[in-house]
């Protein structure tokens, strides 16, 4: 996918102006959660769950190449093929080999937001290879030709009624508003490709080390059939994404869907392990994954090393107001919302992303929310302190920064300046009391009014009230 | 208890009878309140957009002049969870200066949290005819569990009745020079906001942050609701609302 993010204003108003979306927004807006909240519960524990969660992943990130070393063993043991790929391209570029290798022309995909990294289908269609996605909102978007809005829930910004003109011509048939009828209608376009489709991809929420083994999440069991019944099988997944043991599967388990759909579990969970063996009846003949760093790397051993940590839950922005505010495209590439301001800057470069580590309040619900407790406003932060030390702020903020700091270390003009401030801004602010346009200050009175100030300051009126008890 | 009252720069500037109405809540309490007369700002701006040096300056100056007291509390969860959250990461490689921050820290509180939790303030002078709804404001809430505190505290306002509004928690969009540099985006929250506001059917909307205070009662103005008040707790509890 073509980095948008350097657009975020432009894209954020053109959010903020779609009712359509904004619609869409409002009626999905919190459900997430509010279902992560109900369920939170269910946990003896949950903070506790969420420190040793976060452990685990540390665990494996401290030691990642040992880690990566030791799956890459186990799968190959088991006769999966491992190939890593630097870059998006890269990942597309193995891809189509081994298409060509197996000689396959239509491909099913379940969930992977590492393809769209990539660019994958794209690249596919370009190769003359047909891909088609299975998950029900990502097949919803590829009709749309569209990129997802949510990490989770690609389509959420997409209404019932979008989604039926879509289906009537993309299917044929008749137009229904019925949701059970519209995903049954899907389920039997999507069978014939399941069973057509010569390769399957699919992503992987987590590599298991000890097994090399990859666990895929779905509530839809797509994952489970595009990892099972075409001849070749291709796990698309970042290298981050190994945990050591099937132990430490089961604690993030026990947070992912929780935090995510909020869902105690999710419907499929499949730990797909090698290729179909000897009197095995089910599974692929060839299994390859590629593990891709696509700016990982840049990373590690690094202060925002802790990004790595996400297990791609969406809490985060299930629970962002800006998130719900905007809606996920505004963020310009693959991953929207607070972590998507963090990872979008890390991966791509902090020059491609200037307004994504700003487009937060730094509120706080984010880092509350996580799953693997990712300090998100502190590395928000991070990247601002790394933009104005890279010289890549524009120079007007960074120069009122530091006069207001100039001028708050100095006390007495300080003083006087805000004396003066003060009956200014009383002034403009006229019998009501309120600044309709503020000079310099256009942003914020385009929306809002200023409330105009009381017209001395409290140090002045606290001196006199001393002066006056002859104190 | 002698107390370093940190009136915030906010205050100082946009709204004086908030730092009178902390300072009579504090005498109330029978603390010995003591301004430092050439305080100014905690260094937030700079923090927040990624000017280490210049926090850093504001904070050594705020060390400086409250360090010497029992306590310091100011009329903001914002600031005082600066002081509280941020300062230890500004010195994180200077371990004297470090040791000092971090005793300044642990004597550091927002207004209410320190009336509730520390002062154990019993009456408030307050009284209050109608109806409020509270919001938490961010940093106070996240980063120092303001939350039971203040509701504690209007409870003991004579007249006044707590109705809850949808989302209180969830953030006004004010975010500092977030405002300014996203002021579409930042009023568009503000709206929602204003709407739980009007939904919960209050005379007033109660708060402990200037900054969601001009951002609400901004929005509030120019939706043309002239007739919602927007109030600092302070106010609230001191009985000063109706101004100096």
């Amino acid at each position: 996918m073509q980095p948008q993010s350097v657009h975020f204003k432009r894209r954020a108003a053109a959010g903020l102006a779609d009712a359509q979306l904004q619609s869409n927004m409002r009626r999905f807006g919190g459900r997430f959660a509010a279902a992560r909240a109900k369920v939170v519960g269910e946990l003896d524990d949950f903070e506790g769950t969420r420190t040793a969660a976060a452990q685990a992943r540390d665990r494996a990130l401290a030691n990642l190449d040992v880690w990566i070393e030791r799956f890459e063993r186990e799968a190959t043991r088991r006769g999966a093929t491992v190939l890593f790929a630097e870059t998006g391209a890269e990942v597309a570029r193995l891809v189509i080999e081994l298409c060509r290798r197996h000689g396959v022309r239509k491909v099913a995909k379940s969930k992977s937001m590492l393809s769209e990294e990539a660019s994958l289908n794209q690249r596919l269609e370009a190769a003359g290879v047909q891909a088609v996605e299975t998950d029900l909102g990502e097949y919803i978007l590829q009709l749309a030709g569209e990129p997802p809005s949510h990490i989770i829930a690609p389509a959420i910004h997409k209404s019932k009624e979008e989604v039926a003109d879509l289906f009537e011509r993309a299917h044929g048939r008749r137009r229904t508003l019925d949701i059970p009828q519209m995903t049954r209608e899907a389920r039997e376009v999507l069978r014939s490709h399941f069973l057509t489709a010569d390769m399957g991809i699919s992503g992987g929420n987590f590599l298991i080390a000890e097994t090399g083994s990859v666990a895929v999440v779905t509530n839809e069991g797509n994952g489970r059939m595009v990892t099972t019944l075409p001849r070749v099988h291709v796990c698309i997944t970042g290298i981050e994404k190994v945990l050591p043991t099937l132990e430490d599967l089961a604690l993030v388990m026990r947070l992912l869907p929780r935090s995510a759909t909020g869902q105690s579990i999710s419907n499929y969970v499949t730990v797909a392990t090698g290729v179909r063996g000897p009197g095995e009846r089910d599974g692929p003949e060839h299994m390859y994954f590629i593990l891709v760093d696509n700016g990982r790397t840049n990373l590690v051993g690094t202060d925002m090393q802790e990004m790595l940590r996400c297990i791609r839950c969406g809490a985060c922005m299930n629970h962002c107001p800006v998130y719900q505010t905007i809606g996920g495209h505004a963020y310009g590439w693959v991953y929207p919302g607070p972590m998507g301001s963090v990872l979008t800057p890390s991966y791509i470069g902090l020059e491609n992303a200037l307004d994504l580590p700003h487009a937060a309040t730094l509120c706080g619900e984010c880092g509350v929310v996580c799953p693997v407790k990712i300090p998100l406003p502190e590395l928000l932060r991070k990247l601002r302190e790394k933009q104005v030390d890279r010289g890549l702020r524009p120079r007007s903020e960074v120069l009122a920064i530091r006069a207001w700091s100039w001028l708050a270390q100095r006390p007495r003009l300080y003083a006087a300046a805000t004396r003066v401030a003060a009956r200014c801004l009383r002034f403009l602010g006229g019998g009501r009391r309120m600044i309709r346009h503020l000079p310099f200050g256009g942003a914020w009175t385009k929306g809002r009014d200023m409330p105009a100030p009381e017209g001395r300051t409290f140090r002045e009126l606290y001196a006199r009230r001393r002066a006056d008890s002859g104190q | 208890m002698r107390v370093g009252l940190f009136v915030t720069c906010l205050v100082d500037l946009m709204r004086p009878r908030i730092g009178f109405a902390a300072l009579r809540l504090l005498e109330a309490a029978g603390c010995e309140v003591v301004v430092p007369g050439t305080q100014t700002c905690c260094g937030q701006p700079g923090y927040n957009s990624g000017d280490r040096a210049s926090a850093r300056a504001l904070a050594t100056k705020m060390l400086d002049e409250f360090e010497g007291f029992e306590y310091v509390v100011a009329p903001s969860g914002s600031c005082a969870g600066m002081i509280r959250t941020h300062y230890p990461d500004l010195f994180r490689d200077e371990p004297v200066t470090l040791d000092r921050i971090r005793r300044l820290c642990a004597k550091t509180y927002e207004l209410t949290d320190f009336l509730a939790s520390v002062a154990r303030l019993d009456a408030v002078p307050g009284a209050f005819d109608g109806t409020v709804t509270y919001h938490d404001s961010c940093s106070g809430l996240r980063e120092l569990g303001v939350q039971a505190q203040p509701r504690a505290l209007l409870a003991r306002v004579a007249g006044l009745e707590l109705a809850e509004m949808k989302d209180s928690t969830v953030c006004c969009g004010f975010g500092g020079t977030f405002s300014v540099k996203f002021g579409d985006v930042s009023a568009a929250m503000a709206e929602k906001k204003c709407a739980n506001i009007a939904a919960s059917g209050a005379d007033a909307v109660v708060l402990g942050d200037l900054g969601c205070m001009l951002n609400i009662e901004g929005r509030l103005r120019r939706g043309g609701d002239e007739r919602t008040r927007v109030l600092h707790v302070a106010e609230v509890l001191a009985g000063s609302e109706s101004g100096q």
